[in-house]
């Protein structure tokens, strides 16, 4: 089950999240910049898994935005991994070589998609 | 009022924002302007502005005052306004606020919309936030969007189908009917889907598991979707990196893991289809890792035949391999899972996990160590014990506790021989001595105490080891402990297994000083300290009045349990001193007990107060004894067996205290009640039960009553019964027995007669009355026959 989807970079700030279980919204920056410490603090040789609390995160980096996805345990942490890179994709596609200020920009197309994608803490089908 | 500035023009000004204060500043700015536009009732530029309140929420500023309009917003016709809407619907709404009821209506119109992608947000929206009523409420209308032939509107269907069984779990059974042509779609967005609904059903209710088992046929179906997408060939829609569709193999499997579990047949019909994914699969790239992840989860979990499971246990061997850090991690979780079935599978694989203890990742050693606990058995726990001290010294302090742990239960378990056990417990505690849980410490003295022959040995170890430094909490602690218990072997230089080393008395005590002073011992190890120290009054010979004067410095000493400490051991010094070498003797040897329940340890008669658990020598408790021994000398002819009165704050267990044992019902035949005494105004009563399940046992319950205008304090009764009897007196009710016989103290008294004979009692009573002390004894020979025979 995914608990949320986040893009943040590598400051720390915030260009895409999306809960899937509520959270209190004060909550919300301090779990970002949490994450994101610890994101940053790994090396590149290290696994994309982190156990973090009671669950896990699966992160991937793309220059300078990282893609944390917050996973229970009943996931197969691979095809998350995987969907990741799925979706990076399609917003390349989408955006012909997506940037960082493209998703900056495009906050509210990109959430659609992400809704489309990820609904109701699944994964959808893939389409490119 | 000019039109409000655009979500991109927004995000534009934010970003030059240098500091935090200055965008806080230009996003209070905004909010009012957006605020004062709502209050207008703007239509045409709500949708921008909920698009900026959106974006500011996401950043972390308040933006319920949003609500309402996301609302207005869904009511709209506009495509845009609605997309908004629901968008803004899912991010600020959710079930706590009592605005979203108002959704329903809109929710409900728009699943019956013309334009399918308003269906589809509808659904969207609904299988993200939508309560239980409104899920109740919808329930209907989402079952007939399941069936229709639109595949863009049956996919999200069967996801808010899966929201719904979750929040209203009873409307499982209407979904039923529709999933049944589910499976026949070619389109895979919809399989994918109604996998998912299938998985959620057969996890909830046993009854839909065991229903889709037998009547529907699902496995056959999923082999047969699956054997499709492994044999077809390159389909240009559904390929990630040469695999076709990965997510839907991967849920395929997943469900088959469900219906396979602990069902012979279901796991027959996958055996062919699991050992073909296995084999056919590519691993060259992370997808094709990913679905063998999955197929070796399945495997393990159904009921699969032993050359699948050796299949599954070589792949996750070739994982361990692997370069790739996320696919180690993986093979260690799920060897982690099979290590309790396969176990002499995964012990081949040994060294490999083992030399992932040393990787750089946090995450992977974690795994590695649980993992190594897992394996450790009675062949290789010497091998094992010293990876594991090894990976003690250098991982982590976050590992610490959890591998300090791990290897106490593993050496309990295996060790080979005690001296090697003892020589693993110190080297944790030197190394790691300050993450060591607090229960490892009473269970370290139970197995110190219980390894007879190596008391000298250990003290002399774990005094060479505080020596240098005593700063580790627990270590000190054990080490006084012994020290305590086994000083004179220390100083004697006993020692067979090691060179004994030559310590002398004052050097001892110098040692259990500075950890008495040091500000780095926490209270509890100074407690153990001067316990040791006292002990060792008995043990030493020379160094006596050094250790008074220790002892009396701390009577004054701030800590009070430590005061309290120190008081009574000085007590011990002047009054009781003939009980001194009784109390302090040694422990005996104590019960084995589970390790991880409290260690229970049995009071015998005259045994010191266990350091361990800390309960305090009751100071009244020793102040009968030694009138009981008054007693003694007073009734010279006949013998009589001491008695030794429980302390009121102990548990009434005595070394006869199983013969006592009077949890069975009591028999409350109508033996008479006697007065055993009456003078001066005191008078006592007992009243007898017998018991049924020991018949030599009498319990006698006596009241003491006052008839004097003026309270008798500090009252204390005490007996004596001739040897053939054994006697326990229970605490009594209070010590004050108020006047005008307006109340009584009441005690019990348990008396065991095994050879039935007539019961005698000597009874001496102290009170204080009228000012002065008062002091009486008499004989009860009144018992009626009925209480002793």
């Amino acid at each position: 089950m995914i608990k949320f989807f986040l893009m943040v970079n590598k400051q720390g700030q915030t260009r895409l999240s999306r809960y899937y279980e509520h959270v209190e919204i004060n909550k919300r920056t301090m779990l970002e910049a949490e994450i994101i410490k610890n994101c940053l603090s790994r090396s590149k040789d290290q696994c994309s898994f982190i156990e973090y609390k009671d669950f896990k995160l699966v992160y991937r980096q793309y220059a300078a935005l990282f893609v944390v996805v917050g996973i229970n345990e009943t996931e197969n942490e691979m095809a998350v991994y995987e969907l990741i890179h799925n979706f990076v994709e399609v917003l390349d596609k989408y955006f012909s070589r997506v940037s960082e200020l493209d998703v900056s920009f495009s906050v509210s197309e990109i959430h659609l998609s992400v809704s489309f994608w990820c609904t109701f803490q699944f994964m959808l089908s893939s389409w490119h | 009022m000019p039109a409000p500035i655009r979500l991109r023009e927004l995000i534009r000004t934010i970003r030059t924002a240098r500091t935090q204060a200055e965008e806080r500043e230009m996003i209070q700015k905004e909010c009012a302007a957006i605020r004062s536009s709502f209050r207008e009732e703007d239509n045409t530029y709500r949708c921008r502005n909920v698009a900026k309140l959106l974006y500011m929420h996401m950043l972390g500023y308040p933006a319920h005052f949003g609500q309402l309009e996301c609302l207005k917003l869904i009511a709209s016709q506009k495509f845009t306004d609605k997309r908004i809407g629901y968008l803004g619907a899912m991010l600020l709404l959710d079930e706590r606020q009592d605005v979203h009821l108002l959704m329903t209506n809109c929710i409900k119109n728009d699943l019956n919309h013309s334009t399918q992608y308003v269906q589809g947000l509808a659904l969207c929206t609904l299988g993200c936030m939508g309560s239980s009523e409104m899920c109740r409420d919808l329930a209907g209308e989402v079952e007939k969007l399941l069936k229709t032939s639109n595949s863009y509107l049956r996919k999200k269907a069967a996801l808010c189908a899966v929201h719904v069984i979750r929040k209203v779990p009873e409307l499982m059974e209407m979904f039923l009917p529709a999933t049944k042509n589910l499976l026949n779609e070619k389109n895979h967005g919809v399989l994918h889907t109604s996998v998912v609904l299938l998985t959620e059903m057969c996890e909830r209710s046993p009854d839909m598991l065991a229903h889709f088992r037998k009547n529907e046929k699902l496995v056959p179906q999923l082999v047969r979707i699956l054997k499709n997408l492994i044999m077809s060939g390159y389909s240009p829609e559904h390929d990630v990196s040469g695999i076709s569709d990965p997510f839907l193999q991967v849920r395929i499997l997943r469900l088959l893991r469900i219906l396979g579990r602990n069902d012979d047949d279901s796991s027959e019909a996958m055996n062919d289809i699991l050992a073909q994914v296995a084999t056919n699969t590519e691993t060259s790239k992370n997808v094709g890792n990913a679905i063998l992840y999955e197929t070796v989860l399945t495997i393990m979990d159904i009921k699969s035949e032993s050359g699948l499971r050796v299949l599954a246990i070589n792949i996750l061997g070739r994982f361990l391999l692997n370069n790739d850090k996320n696919i180690r991690y993986v093979a260690l979780t799920s060897l982690l899972k099979t290590v309790q079935t396969d176990h002499n599978a995964v012990q081949r694989h040994r060294s490999t996990i083992v030399d992932c203890l040393k990787d750089l990742d946090v995450s992977i050693k974690r795994r590695a160590m649980e993992l190594s606990f897992a394996l450790v058995n009675g062949n290789n726990v010497r091998g094992m014990m010293k990876e594991l001290l090894y990976f003690l010294d250098s991982c982590e302090p976050e590992f610490k506790a959890d591998c300090a742990s791990g290897i106490f239960l593993a050496a309990e378990k295996y060790a080979p021989s005690k001296r090697w056990h003892i020589d693993t417990i110190m080297r944790v505690l030197t190394t790691a001595g300050s993450y060591v849980r607090d229960d490892a410490v009473p269970n370290l003295i139970q197995l110190i105490t219980n390894s007879v022959e190596m008391h000298a040995y250990t003290v002399q170890r774990l005094y060479k080891a505080i020596l240098g430094d005593y700063s580790q909490q627990p270590l000190v602690q054990v080490a006084s402990w012994c020290i305590g218990e086994y000083g004179d072997l220390l100083v004697s230089g006993q020692c067979e297994e090691e060179e004994p080393i030559q310590v002398t008395e004052d050097e001892v005590l110098d040692i259990l000083e500075s950890v008495l002073i040091s500000n780095m011992s926490a209270s509890v190890t100074r407690g153990y300290a001067l316990t040791a120290i006292m002990k060792l009054s008995t043990r030493f010979t020379c160094t006596v009045n050094r250790i008074k004067k220790v002892v009396s410095i701390y009577g004054s000493s701030i800590d009070v349990e430590l005061q309290q400490r120190a008081v009574e051991y000085n007590a011990l010094f002047k009054k009781y001193d003939h009980m001194r070498p009784a109390l302090l003797e040694r422990m005996p040897v104590m019960e084995k007990v589970t390790t991880n329940g409290p260690t229970e340890i049995v009071q015998t008669n005259g045994e010191t107060e266990p350091a361990v658990l800390e309960t305090k020598p009751p100071p009244s408790g020793l102040q009968p004894a030694s009138q009981a021994n008054d007693l003694l000398d007073l009734l010279g002819g006949s013998d009589i067996t001491p008695v030794i009165p429980t302390a009121p704050t102990s548990k009434p267990a005595s070394a006869g205290g199983e013969l006592l044992d009077l949890l069975g019902d009591l028999n409350l035949t109508g033996i008479p009640s006697i007065t055993a005494y009456n003078k001066n105004g005191l008078k006592i009563d007992f009243t007898f039960e017998r018991s049924n399940t020991n018949p030599s046992v009498t319990v006698i319950t006596i009241q003491a009553s006052n008839s004097t205008e003026l309270d008798m304090t500090d009252f204390v009764f005490q007996a004596a019964v001739p040897k053939t009897f054994q006697l326990q007196l229970l605490s009594p009710s209070s010590s004050v027995i108020p006047a005008f016989n307006s109340g009584t103290i009441t005690q019990v008294i348990k008396v065991l007669n095994p050879q039935k004979q007539q019961l005698r009692m000597r009874i001496k009573l102290t009170y204080n009355h009228k000012g002065s002390a008062m002091q009486d004894l008499a004989e009860v020979n009144n018992f009626p026959p009925q209480s002793w025979q």
